[in-house]
């Protein structure tokens, strides 16, 4: 993994001293709010519906066993004993008290994490596939070049105002689990004619006006990745509208140029950019090519595994849900799903987290991810030691078999936390997932991705789930929109509205409906719902979704 | 979000702790809706906020439609019923704590 230098250390030790003083100053009387909020929004500290709120960055979603246990400790002493995994791989702590967060980003400081570009219009926390390193299908590790993107992007000078929000995923494999196609720049490491390069798509974001990325450059050299993102930035920088802010996103810029006439603006701001270029990115990303290097072979005997497959089906059950083959032999990936039904997606408590944390150091090479679907990743685990995780995580009741399934569910804090909020999301996502988990349906149905927000923001990306669930205010009543066909795959497509919104206790029967409208359907057990939804087209299911609730129901497998 | 009409409370979050408070009838910010000033007059309740929304104690005050039943002040919008209790997710937040109404 990727440490601190000495410069590092040094420019986020300034950093919070800075916000001490402003803390300091902001409750002697000394600043306004009007002064302080704009400080303190450039460290993450937002005033949410009952509290603060602190959003740490969880760089491409990676952290070590030490980290995860000082997050622990941070939720204990400053905080109500938990976190939230949020959709962009951080963490929120719904509770801090303003007083207390220079505290808490010292805490931080000490295993080299910060809040520093977690909100504000500037380049916010790089993500990257949650299987890093990991995945059998990847060309090549994405992170050391999300970390090179974070080294060039944190506290650049000229990106500090930009007109909007800017956020950067990237992939080292066709198989998109970051969702590259709804960023504002989203990047797919590739091979082209025998060469790393880099696949480069712009204007997607999800929000009030969804839009999927462009692709702006099919196969961008390695050597000019940098170069160029500033290029694209800088025109964003001076063409971005900032009149408005609904219309100041880089998606509004590139729809209103064109992709034509926006690529043609960054190749000639790239000329001369370049030229400031003098090759010391590439050295730096040499060594963070080796820091994150993984090719560790492992000894470890299986025997153990096998045994645990022919005797026990709960194991089985969940190595078949939450494990995937590794890249390397004899590895496993393990996703830890924060979704027990019931419970809040993305939420783990302190004893929760401080397992995981013992799990990463002793099973896998003190490596833990966080996955923007809101659950958490062992990326490199050795077969032999799946038993005893299994039983570990049944000790934490970290043991829910249901990644990928449909209460695998993705939700933003909604309304029970978030003062953007226009609807609760959490109790929505915890009546679905218990319903479908009481009918037994959960692996009938399969592969599922269902979203859920609490506003137009769209946090819990509902535009790109199988099913997405949008939380609107109606005259005063929760309103629930739904739509469909969304996906945020490599076959990226926006969900489309089947029609008026459903209230709070019609909003899961609908669903149900819609689910079973999809089992009635399918032409074998292995088409997929969207694969379904696809072949036969919105219509019919917006015709199940309002019938007369009380003449359907889905019957118990 | 509804329009401003009588009656009205005073609301903001406490400036240290981020806490939900409301103005009451002494002037100070209290943690239970049920201690908050209810005026029936919206000019008075501008006036009232104008005085104390830059008050050090507290952020972002601003005024809220409210319900009274009897003792009880209720908001009328569901997101000022949640900020007055907590969420619906954990057993944390203002419906933990004892009402510390009356003033």
């Amino acid at each position: 993994m990727h440490r601190y230098s000495e410069f590092d250390r040094d420019f986020v030790a300034t950093r919070n001293a800075q916000y001490r003083d402003q803390v300091a100053r902001r409750v002697a009387g000394e600043l306004t709010e009007d002064e302080f909020k704009p400080l303190r929004l450039m460290n993450g500290v937002y005033l949410q519906l009952h509290a603060y709120m602190l959003r740490v960055a969880i760089p491409y979603g990676t952290l070590s066993s030490a980290q995860m246990r000082q997050l622990a400790h941070i939720a204990d002493r400053w905080d109500k004993g938990y976190g939230h995994f949020t959709t962009r791989q951080n963490i929120q702590y719904n509770w801090p008290r303003l007083v207390d967060t220079p505290d808490i980003l010292d805490a931080l400081a000490k295993v080299e994490m910060h809040a520093i570009q977690t909100s504000g219009n500037t380049i916010r926390n790089v993500t990257a596939d949650h299987f890093a390193g990991a995945a059998i299908d990847e060309v090549v590790d994405p992170r050391p070049y999300a970390e090179l993107i974070r080294q060039w992007s944190t506290d650049h000078p000229e990106f500090q105002f930009l007109p909007r929000k800017f956020k950067i995923a990237v992939t080292g494999s066709a198989v998109d689990r970051a969702v590259v196609q709804a960023h504002d720049i989203g990047l797919q490491m590739l091979e082209s004619r025998g060469e790393l390069a880099v696949k480069v798509w712009v204007g997607g974001g999800l929000g009030r006006t969804p839009i999927l990325g462009q692709v702006l450059q099919e196969a961008l050299p390695i050597a000019d990745l940098l170069p160029y993102l500033e290029a694209i930035l800088a025109v964003y920088n001076l063409w971005g509208r900032r009149d408005n802010k609904y219309k100041a996103r880089i998606k509004i810029l590139v729809n209103a140029m064109g992709i034509d006439v926006f690529r043609r603006e960054v190749q000639a701001a790239f000329e001369t950019i370049a030229q400031d270029f003098s090759g010391e990115d590439q050295a730096v990303l040499e060594q963070l090519r080796q820091a994150f290097d993984f090719s560790a072979a492992t000894d470890v005997d299986e025997a153990a595994y096998h045994q645990a497959l022919a005797a026990n089906s709960l194991f089985r059950q969940w190595v078949d849900q939450n494990v995937l083959p590794h890249r390397l032999s004899g590895y496993s990936i393990v996703t830890i799903s924060l979704k027990k039904p019931g419970q809040t997606p993305g939420d783990a408590s302190s004893d929760q987290m401080r397992g995981l944390a013992d799990l990463a150091e002793r099973y896998s090479h003190d490596e833990l991810r966080v996955s923007h679907e809101q659950n958490l990743v062992l990326p490199h685990v050795a077969l032999g030691h799946l038993p005893a995780i299994f039983d570990a995580l049944t000790a934490l009741d970290l043991q829910t078999a249901n990644v990928g399934l449909i209460s695998d569910l993705i939700a933003c804090p909604g309304m029970d936390y978030c003062a953007l909020a226009t609807a609760r999301s959490i109790p929505i996502a915890q009546q679905i997932a218990e319903r479908f988990s009481q009918l037994g349906l959960e692996e009938t149905v399969g592969a599922m991705k269902l979203k859920i927000s609490g506003c137009i923001n769209a946090c819990g990306h509902h535009h790109v789930g199988h099913i997405g669930i949008l939380g609107l205010d109606k005259g005063g009543v929760e309103s629930y929109q739904i739509t469909l066909g969304g996906d945020g795959s490599e076959n990226a497509s926006l969900g489309e509205k089947i029609g008026p919104g459903f209230s709070a206790d019609d909003i899961v029967p609908a669903i149900e409906r819609i689910v079973a409208h999809y089992l009635d359907l399918r032409s074998a057990e292995t088409e997929t719902f969207i694969q379904t939804l696809r072949r036969v087209g919105l219509a019919s299911f917006r015709d199940a979704a309002y019938v007369d609730p009380a003449t359907e129901v889905i019957h118990a497998s | 979000m509804a329009r401003i009409k009588a009656p009205v409370v005073v609301t903001a979050n406490r400036l240290g702790s981020g806490e939900v408070v409301y103005l009451s009838r002494d002037g100070r910010w209290q943690a239970s809706m049920d201690a908050g000033q209810v005026f029936t007059e919206l000019a008075e309740a501008e006036a009232a906020l104008a005085r104390h929304d830059n008050e050090l104690e507290v952020v972002g005050a601003y005024l809220i439609n409210v319900e009274v039943h009897g003792a009880r002040v209720e908001g009328q919008h569901y997101r000022e019923q949640f900020r007055s209790l907590g969420p619906s997710n954990y057993w944390h937040g203002k419906q933990t704590e004892a009402n510390d109404a009356p003033v």
